[in-house]
């Protein structure tokens, strides 16, 4: 089997969530005088894809920070793993974040330190043995195919292979759970596609349940018609025109959610706004 | 600039004391628990300590020696040149060394702080670290305040040190005193409350530098503009602060110990 997918397959083995892994209930946050998300309520279930689609600035990134404890809403529930993350301390949430991988909307690596050092931190932080973790770190820079950038620094890496790096470091302590938010945000559409790959080995190797934020529909329904060939190492599309049955969609709009189904619900819906958008 | 309503100032400077309280309460109670990232207060030792050498060997020396020059001119009018050295010495080592050091310090190392962590805030690097299960206020605002305070206090000896020996050399080789005489009387003028109040001002002014760079830093908004204030107001604020509270510690010591 091919060490790229190593870490995948070691995430496959890990055990499901029983319910949903992630519940919005009645959430809503608005900053200073702005409504930002306004009585937002949904979930995802084990091993879903689900997809974060509106226009900027309705509020996709801050429901990401939302569904991780980063910032709390003015009103309703976010249950992740069955815990309310609003009503726990910082504190509490960190072991609950051991649980979830996050990649940031500009890659957020820390800029001082070493790609090795940056995909290890989590590591580091618990005190693993050196060699584990140097191991690990090699097999996560596998999985994005950025071995040779190991002793890098962030700044004499490209936007993409930083985005990489930001994968790398988020999925190498095998999450149950992954934040897409933006990750092909800012890049060229060969670049973008290459990100996007590798959101869909980690959904179709490692069956993690995922929310990927995205503003680019391509990127969308690339995701919900394509599927990794593992012995081809690429992406291809689905047989027979088919979807991914476990990609799902939320449509956000000027805070509140338009639209919650699968991909053929969405292309079929006849919400005159949802077209225009879509078109 | 737009102007900003007395209750919004209000009520932005209420809320201003009340995080900056709370992250340094954080940032001490951080120091009773575990884990302390001891590699980062030794790297931070040695940005502050090592890194603010230069400039507080040449403020000391510069202060102590103008300090000398302009006293002897003043103590000459009543034939009392010969004791520069102790108007020096109790100069340097109650007020001069640690404010006019921790001043220098603030501005190298308080903007320094402010700009790190606030480069870091609007690249989301803070949230990262959150998200990776770290207190950002355990790995990045104790061990500074920790480093910041041990090594101004080292600073501040190395200062007055230096600071009387500029005012040596003044002495003796541009008002002609006499050396033994100038270090006697610099030696024997200082009394135990003297060096007290010395020493207990820098650690009062190292924790102000770095609690007040690490808050300014932690609430950057708006990108590198918001960088740009953040490190500007952090070496305003906390060189204010240290005059100010300066004043408070000389004033509760003198009325303390009598001098």
């Amino acid at each position: 089997m091919p060490d790229s997918t190593a870490i995948a397959e070691q995430s496959a083995s890990q055990p499901q969530q029983a319910g949903p892994v992630v519940v919005f209930d009645h959430v809503s946050i608005a900053f200073e005088e702005n409504q930002v998300l306004n009585d937002i309520s949904f979930s995802v279930e084990p091993g879903e894809t689900r997809i974060v689609l509106g226009p900027a600035g309705c509020g996709k990134s801050v429901l990401m920070k939302l569904a991780n404890g980063l910032i709390r809403p003015d009103a309703g529930s976010i249950h992740v793993f069955g815990e309310d993350v609003t009503k726990m301390r910082e504190e509490d949430l960190y072991p609950l974040r051991e649980r979830v991988g996050m990649v940031f909307q500009e890659s957020a690596l820390f800029d001082s330190m070493t790609v090795h050092d940056n995909v290890a931190f989590r590591m580091m932080e618990e005190g693993l043995p050196e060699q584990e973790v140097d191991q690990r770190v090699l097999e996560s820079l596998r999985f994005v195919e950025l071995e040779d950038a190991v002793n890098k620094f962030p700044s004499e890496l490209s936007g993409g292979m930083r985005r990489r790096v930001a994968i790398a470091r988020a999925v190498v302590s095998q999450p149950e759970l992954i934040l897409y938010d933006s990750p092909t945000g800012g890049l060229d559409p060969i670049t973008s596609t290459t990100i996007i790959e590798l959101v869909m080995k980690q959904r179709d190797v490692s069956h993690t349940t995922s929310l990927v934020v995205t503003h680019r529909l391509q990127d969308a329904f690339t995701l919900a018609t394509h599927e990794y060939d593992v012995q081809a190492h690429a992406m291809k599309p689905i047989p027979n025109k088919g979807i991914d049955a476990k990609t799902k969609f939320l449509v956000l709009n000027e805070g509140k959610i338009v639209f919650d189904g699968t991909t053929q619900e969405l292309v079929h819906s006849n919400d005159p706004w949802l077209k225009e958008f879509l078109s | 600039m737009k102007f900003t309503s007395p209750e919004d100032l209000v009520k932005s400077s209420v809320l201003a004391v009340q995080e900056y309280t709370l992250l340094s309460a954080r940032a001490i109670a951080n120091l009773f628990t575990g884990p302390t990232y001891w590699a980062d207060v030794y790297t931070q030792a040695d940005s502050i300590g090592i890194g603010s050498l230069p400039i507080v060997i040449l403020t000391g020396f510069f202060t102590g020696c103008v300090l000398a020059l302009q006293s002897a001119t003043a103590l000459s009018n009543f034939g009392a040149k010969n004791i520069t050295g102790q108007l020096v010495s109790l100069s340097m080592v109650k007020e001069l060394g640690p404010v006019l050091t921790s001043l220098m310090v603030s501005g190298r190392n308080a903007s320094g702080m402010a700009s790190e962590l606030g480069s870091m805030k609007v690249t989301e690097q803070i949230d990262a670290m959150r998200a990776l299960g770290t207190d950002p206020i355990r790995k990045l605002v104790t061990p500074r305040i920790v480093s910041t305070v041990a090594m101004l206090f080292f600073l501040t000896i190395i200062s007055d040190a230096i600071g009387t020996l500029g005012g040596a050399m003044v002495s003796i080789f541009m008002l002609g005193l006499d050396g033994p005489q100038y270090f006697n009387i610099a030696y024997q003028t200082l009394m135990y409350p003297d060096v007290l109040q010395g020493l207990v001002k820098p650690i009062f002014f190292g924790f102000i530098i770095a609690s007040i760079g690490c808050y300014f830093g932690m609430k950057t908004r708006g990108g590198t503009q918001g960088v740009g204030k953040a490190t500007t107001q952090a070496v305003v604020f906390s060189s204010v602060l240290i005059i100010i509270v300066d004043f408070l510690i000389s004033r509760t010591m003198i009325g303390i110990f009598g001098r």
